[in-house]
């Protein structure tokens, strides 16, 4: 058996050697060299991280736990530097880099000309090596290691551009609703530490069934914290406010956030710690109602939005709603498949979309686009895979993984699985009626854009179109091609042992009864509600903004109340602004007021000078200057040391 | 035969007196400085008395350390008197508390 801990290693270490370098000497490289430098490492990764899917996907290699270093030691607690590989990070290498990998391409013709273009790459490389590391942990540590380290290169990004004030408020917003998910995180950390006595996966797992039995509720407790990071990193309602935000990043970025790093982490992250979760039906309960939520709701958000970016940005919530709502159904195959097709398709549409802005020379806002069908039918033809990929019409790959997790959900019995089920049935309306509302509005219906812009109107150059071919091609048919070794196969899943699902929840399996080969699958979709709503939301989008704008126009104004919860985005941010922001000011106020100016600065301060300013008034009166008081109080100092001499003999 | 304890009631006699002197006298330093040349005259006797008694001439010959000490001390006493006289054309107890706090 070949040693696989150099390739894991490598595969690691690549893009934070190309980040450093990059960072650090991107003046003497200049910006040919930061790209090549990336590109090359990142693509070596990529490389490696297919080989390594090789050997645990097909070949079926043992499991790789093992740890390199002891970072700290800490009383009984040790936390290690080591790794875990086996199917899920395996599967999960090849999606970070892959997409990742376009990303670097594609950067090369989006970032052209931009002042930070060494500090770009050095910090996409980094992003991706922190997503890698998060992968690939082998305890909670690492795991928040990686956790943290997208959290932290993601402010960075978003506020790429730091001279535009919106991005500094987006990259602080992001940074900000992702502290309070890892609080949660953290806590959730400190729960495992202290009833497991250690934070390895391997002993957790293994102990994992015991402590249920003893304190259930305290499983429940772990499960539904951890939860609450992966609420924040996957952006999920009441925490995912900071996603749109995002938008303000370049457009790379939007693509690598929402399709492969960043967002995917709680999902991976509630897969990973399967069996954590499995003994818990409370927790599986939240996990399902928060993703199903989230999925019809944000997904609402999407149709009143006018900047493409931001559309494709709230399809990204709606998607990682279906996914948390299939790990809530037990169905964690389907999530994690649905993470795979989605990170293919999105990043399609967002790069898609970038390319789209680079022609209209930065202009997101889609009510000054329209037509471009005519002037960049490649770049349309990409957005169109991408959107029917998304609304999960079949054979695209997201038929497939959508699909699957809508059934899971409707045969999960667990509380709150109707209610999940409904919603993520409207939700395939919805998904499908704002996604080609964008679509329309960009490129079909009339040229809404000014002269100059139509004039210089121009498909992209290869950097720019090759990743969109790329990744168009999974787009298009990894569903078909995965679905079966993913979702079905009991005997011989893709995913093997990586993930657990108890028997009682196993809401995958009805489901393989019923499949017999991904064209059936699709055939069979043409029966069923999901399809149908999808087409029903086409429909909808071309008549309401192709057809008859005028319906979109006066809906808007008929239900203007609905029209302006929506656009506040249900007061989210309204309500936070209020409530957190004010509150704190307030606090903050009151603690100023009374804690610092009056307890502080008034009592502690303050005060003791006045207490010691009194007590020196008082022993001034003994210091008279007389001779015969110092003479005296000589003598009875003197008699009173004899006395106490004579005493304590 | 005089008792030793005739002599050390003497010196204490001697030596309450001195220490009166220097408590109760608020008029004149000059008393102040012959007080504690009093009082060194009262441990003198103890020393001298005690010398007789144990039979140890060493009382005694610290009883001269004691005297020279006592002229030199005085010596440096008066002299710092008279600057005080010279700064404040008075040596009146009272009237000298520049110390007073």
């Amino acid at each position: 058996m070949l040693d696989i801990q150099p390739i894991i290693l490598s595969i690691m270490l690549f893009p934070l050697v190309a980040a450093l370098i990059a960072g650090l000497w991107g003046k003497t490289i200049g910006r040919k060299g930061a790209h090549w430098v990336t590109c090359t490492f990142i693509g070596m990764a990529f490389l490696l991280s297919c080989y390594v899917a090789k050997l645990y996907l097909m070949d079926d290699a043992p499991v790789y736990n093992d740890n390199l270093y002891a970072w700290a030691i800490s009383g009984n607690f040790t936390f290690n530097v080591g790794f875990l590989i086996d199917r899920l990070t395996a599967l999960m290498f090849v999606i970070v880099t892959f997409v990742s990998f376009l990303v670097h391409i594609y950067s090369i013709g989006y970032m052209r000309g931009d002042e930070g273009y060494q500090r770009f790459f050095s910090y996409i490389s980094l992003f991706t090596f922190a997503m890698l590391m998060l992968v690939s942990a082998n305890n909670f540590f690492q795991l928040f290691f990686g956790w943290e380290g997208v959290g932290l290169v993601s402010y960075l990004l978003i506020g790429f551009w730091f001279k535009k004030e919106s991005a500094n408020f987006g990259s602080l917003k992001a940074f900000l609703v992702n502290r309070v998910g890892d609080f949660g995180f953290i806590l959730g950390i400190a729960a495992i530490l202290t009833y497991f006595g250690n934070v390895d996966y391997a002993s957790v797992f293994s102990q994992a069934p015991a402590l249920a039995q003893q304190h259930p509720a305290m499983i429940t407790l772990i499960c539904l914290l951890l939860f609450v990071g992966a609420m924040g990193k996957s952006a999920q309602m009441p925490l995912h406010i900071w996603l749109p935000e995002s938008m303000e990043g370049p457009t790379p970025i939007s693509a690598l956030i929402h399709a492969a790093t960043m967002v995917t982490a709680g999902v991976y992250m509630v897969a990973r710690l399967s069996p954590l979760y499995e003994l818990s039906v409370t927790a599986l309960s939240v996990v399902l109602i928060i993703g199903a939520t989230t999925a019809l709701f944000t997904g609402i958000l999407g149709i009143v939005q006018n900047d493409i970016k931001r559309v494709v940005a709230y399809s990204t919530l709606s998607q990682l709603g279906y996914m948390v709502a299939a790990l809530g159904a037990s169905a964690f195959a389907a999530g994690i498949f649905h993470l795979l097709t989605h990170a293919a398709f999105k990043a399609l549409l967002f790069l898609s979309a970038g390319a789209v802005i680079i022609a209209m020379h930065h202009e997101q806002d889609m009510r000054k686009m329209g037509g471009l069908r005519k002037y960049l039918p490649f770049t349309y033809i990409m957005f169109l895979i991408g959107s029917l990929s998304l609304a999960a019409i079949p054979p695209f790959a997201g038929f497939y993984s959508k699909d699957a997790i809508i059934e899971a959900v409707g045969h999960s019995t667990i509380f709150g699985s109707t209610y999940a089920h409904i919603l993520l049935l409207l939700g395939a309306f919805v998904t499908s009626v704002y996604i080609f509302r964008a679509l329309f509005l960009t490129f079909h219906t009339k040229e809404r854009m000014d002269e100059a812009t139509r004039h210089h109107l121009k498909e992209a150059d290869w950097v720019i179109w090759l990743p969109l071919l790329l990744l168009a091609i999974p787009a298009v048919f990894i569903g078909a091609f995965l679905a079966w070794p993913m979702l079905y196969d009991h005997t011989n899943s893709l995913l093997g042992n990586a993930i657990t699902v108890a028997p009682q929840y196993d809401t995958l399996a009805p489901l393989a009864s019923e499949y017999h080969s991904f064209f059936s699958n699709a055939l069979h979709a043409l029966v069923t509600a999901p399809f149908w709503l999808a087409i029903a939301g086409i429909v909808v989008a071309w008549l309401a903004w192709v057809k008859y704008p005028i319906i979109a126009t006066s809906c808007a104004e008929r239900f203007s109340m609905i029209y302006k919860i929506l656009i506040a985005k249900y007061g989210f941010d309204d309500f936070n602004q209020w409530f957190f922001v004010r509150g704190t000011r307030y606090l903050a106020n009151v603690f100023y007021k009374y804690i610092d100016m009056l307890a502080i600065d008034h009592g502690i301060v303050n005060g003791s000078g006045r207490v010691i300013i009194w007590c020196s008034k008082l022993l001034k009166r003994a210091q008279s200057g007389y001779l015969y008081h110092y003479a005296l109080a000589m003598m009875v100092g003197l008699v009173g040391l004899l006395i106490w001499q004579m005493l304590i003999k | 035969m005089i008792p030793l304890s005739a002599y050390l009631i003497v010196a204490a006699i001697l030596f309450a007196l001195s220490l009166i002197g220097i408590l109760l006298n608020q008029k004149n330093l000059i008393v102040i400085l012959m007080c504690v040349e009093l009082m060194l005259l009262a441990v003198n006797t103890n020393f001298v008395a005690f010398s007789h008694f144990l039979n140890d001439i060493s009382g005694q010959v610290f009883v001269f350390f004691i005297l020279a000490v006592a002229a030199a001390e005085t010596a440096i006493g008066l002299a710092i008197l008279i600057l005080i006289f010279r700064n404040n054309r008075t040596i009146d107890v009272e009237e000298l508390d520049s110390l007073k706090g």
